[in-house]
């Protein structure tokens, strides 16, 4: 009877620990063990928080996935990339037909999430000749097609279904001639600085356009700080642009008090940095911290990662240390400090590092270089009010997947496009870090070049 | 006195007709009248653009280029662009209505006729100049009044440009052409 009684004991036990788990994580922000399967490297972040994706729960089952939750992080993304299937082309009664085939209003319909074990590359869970449901014909009006398969409209790096902005025939046929390197290669300047006045919220009355010493600090006389601080801040673009300690370090309280904070996080960075914050909160950096979540940690991350990195909380700092503030340090190191993957790790023995080290150690002029930021954070024409400024774009995705979303933001300002598409499908070279040439060849302008011949070649019957 | 009794008479008349002869039943726009006051409000604006816009800076004073390709070339939108960029724009914001630029010779393939109604829409508006087409037609279970009117060359630049470009399946097009069709739908109860 006793031994009953310890078993019946150590059952209840045992239930009411179940159940006790399993609140907790309904409550709590780890809700992983709830979800279905794991996620997409796009997602994984913030697999913790299902109610970014999914309507209010049911019972114990998180509600269905809204399209606005798409839409409210990748809406932007598909505006810039001049969508080449946009809603509106499936909301149109005439393709009620397609719709039936592939209801392509949704983004589901082609990127379900937890089904890694059918998710291919750009998150797409339907099969990968999906082309085939609405473009059968496509031989009958481009005879080059006939007998391609429609498995490699998407994989051949010739076509996108979002983004075809440097894939379509006209500009396959305005750029096919470009050598392989430019001899004007340069990238973008940043143009923040020369803008700053155009800022709505900065407060140029209190921080002028002008340059400041270490003398100038304007930090109140109670707070402590080592003379470090001054010095570093002394050479930064901050200081050359009279933004003193307190243009970070103080913010306004809704009572209108306002307090000094010793360390400012991104929305005080945002208030003139605010593209560059926008850009880190979507993207893969900064994600979690949009969500409410805890920050990303390199050990959260799928990529490999050094192990020394793996507690470091991401934010605006731990990329651009405070106080230095030395994009140059952002733009390399800081990314290395926690990459640890082939291409990563090949960057420095690449010729892209050689320009950047030309560059950084005043042997070649500005802008001459490639870091890691020049093609994962490029710079990017951004518009602030009326006015196109050239900033970093801070979400790595805007150029990334696909990633000949890269050719024309990054690319083509020191290669030629047939060059650059040829580099970014050999994935070989992508891992030595486009150490040596292409050994791939993308047939694209190929056939548009055959096309314009065809074209400019009289028919044997014409007059 | 002529005029004042014609004119009493006549809003005697109109009060009956709007009146349904004393009948008390709902009344509503007919589809047909709907669809052709959004098609002059389209064409209309079609028009002006076309030669207001292009016809003008571009083709005359030649200020400006037009391109496909109007972002990459700092160009003016071309009008068939307009008039698509005006389309999706709507059907973001309702589905009350639908309208597209469809032709028999469209310079994207996209652009053909695909429904049977479009097909025969715009084989009749091509075939009996100044005319338009109607028909009832079910898309994905939904009833649909469709109306088709025509797209006529209004500008040489309507015509230069489809006579020359590398995509037309047409290149003998001509000033006041029919060169394709305006297609509106409206959902209807069926």
């Amino acid at each position: 009877m006793k031994k009953i009684t310890k078993s019946w004991f150590l059952s209840l036990l045992l239930t009411i620990g179940i159940i006790v788990y399993f609140s907790v994580n309904l409550v709590i922000e780890e809700q992983e063990v709830f979800a279905p399967g794991d996620m997409t490297h796009g997602h994984h972040q913030i697999e913790m928080s299902c109610g970014t994706c999914h309507d209010a729960p049911s019972g114990n089952k998180p509600g269905p996935v809204l399209q606005n939750a798409c839409m409210t992080c990748h809406a932007t993304e598909l505006k810039v990339s001049d969508d080449s299937h946009p809603k509106s082309k499936f909301t149109d009664p005439r393709n009620a037909s397609r719709v039936k085939e592939l209801d392509a209003r949704l983004c589901m319909t082609c990127h379900t999430e937890h089904k890694l074990e059918i998710t291919n590359p750009m998150g797409v869970t339907v099969p990968e000749d999906f082309c085939f449901k609405c473009h059968q014909e496509i031989a009958d009006d481009r005879p080059s097609h006939k007998g391609m398969e429609f498995i490699s409209c998407a994989t051949s790096g010739c076509h996108n279904y979002h983004d075809n902005r440097a894939l379509y025939e006209d500009f396959l046929e305005k750029h096919m001639d470009e050598d392989n390197n430019k001899a004007t290669a340069k990238v973008k300047s940043v143009s923040l600085a020369k803008e700053i006045s155009i800022l709505a919220q900065y407060p140029i009355d209190k921080y002028p356009f002008t340059t400041l010493a270490a003398t100038d600090v304007d930090a109140p006389i109670t707070v402590e700080y080592d003379s470090k601080v001054t010095e570093d801040w002394s050479i930064t673009s901050h200081a050359k642009a009279g933004v003193n300690c307190t243009a970070c370090h103080e913010t306004k309280l809704q009572s209108g008090e306002v307090k000094w904070i010793n360390k400012p996080g991104q929305d005080n960075c945002k208030s003139c940095h605010t593209s560059e914050v926008k850009g880190f909160l979507s993207g893969k950096h900064g994600m979690r911290l949009k969500e409410g979540l805890s920050a990303m940690t390199p050990g959260m991350a799928l990529l490999p990662m050094k192990k020394s990195s793996h507690s470091n909380e991401l934010s605006c700092v731990s990329c651009h240390s405070s106080h230095t503030f030395d994009v140059k340090h952002a733009a390399v190191e800081s990314c290395l400090n926690c990459h640890n993957d082939n291409h990563s790790n090949a960057y420095k023995k690449s010729p892209h590092f050689v320009a950047w080290h030309n560059e950084v150690n005043g042997m070649e002029k500005a802008d001459t270089g490639v870091s890691c930021a020049t093609c994962h954070m490029p710079r990017t024409e951004t518009e602030i009010g009326d006015k196109l400024v050239i900033l970093s774009e801070h979400n790595q995705n805007m150029n990334l997947r696909p990633n000949d979303k890269m050719l024309r933001s990054v690319c083509m300002d020191c290669h030629g496009l047939g060059f650059s598409i040829d580099a970014l499908a050999d994935k070989k070279l992508i891992e030595n870090n486009f150490k040596g040439l292409p050994t791939v060849h993308v047939e694209s302008i190929d056939l548009v070049r055959n096309r314009l011949l065809k074209r400019k070649t009289p028919k044997e019957d014409s007059p | 006195m002529k005029f004042k009794l014609l004119g009493i008479a006549g809003i005697i008349g109109l009060s009956t007709i709007l009146s349904g002869c004393g009948e008390s039943k709902t009344t509503g726009i007919e589809p047909k009248f709907m669809t052709d006051a959004l098609f002059h409000v389209m064409e209309a604006d079609r028009t002006v653009y076309t030669k207001l816009i292009i016809g003008r800076l571009a083709k005359k004073e030649k200020v400006i280029k037009a391109s496909e390709h109007w972002k990459d070339e700092k160009a003016l939108v071309l009008p068939a662009q307009m008039f698509r960029y005006g389309a999706e724009r709507v059907a973001e914001k309702t589905s009350d209505f639908s309208y597209s630029l469809l032709s028999l010779w469209p310079v994207n393939a996209q652009n053909k006729p695909k429904t049977d109604v479009e097909k025969a829409g715009l084989k009749f508006i091509a075939e009996n100049p100044g005319e338009n087409y109607y028909a009832d037609e079910d898309l994905g279970g939904q009833r649909y009044f469709t109306a088709i009117y025509p797209d006529v060359g209004v500008a040489e630049a309507c015509i230069s440009c489809h006579n020359q470009h590398k995509d037309s399946p047409r290149t003998d097009f001509k000033l006041g052409e029919v060169m394709g069709g305006v297609v509106i739908r409206l959902p209807i109860k069926s």
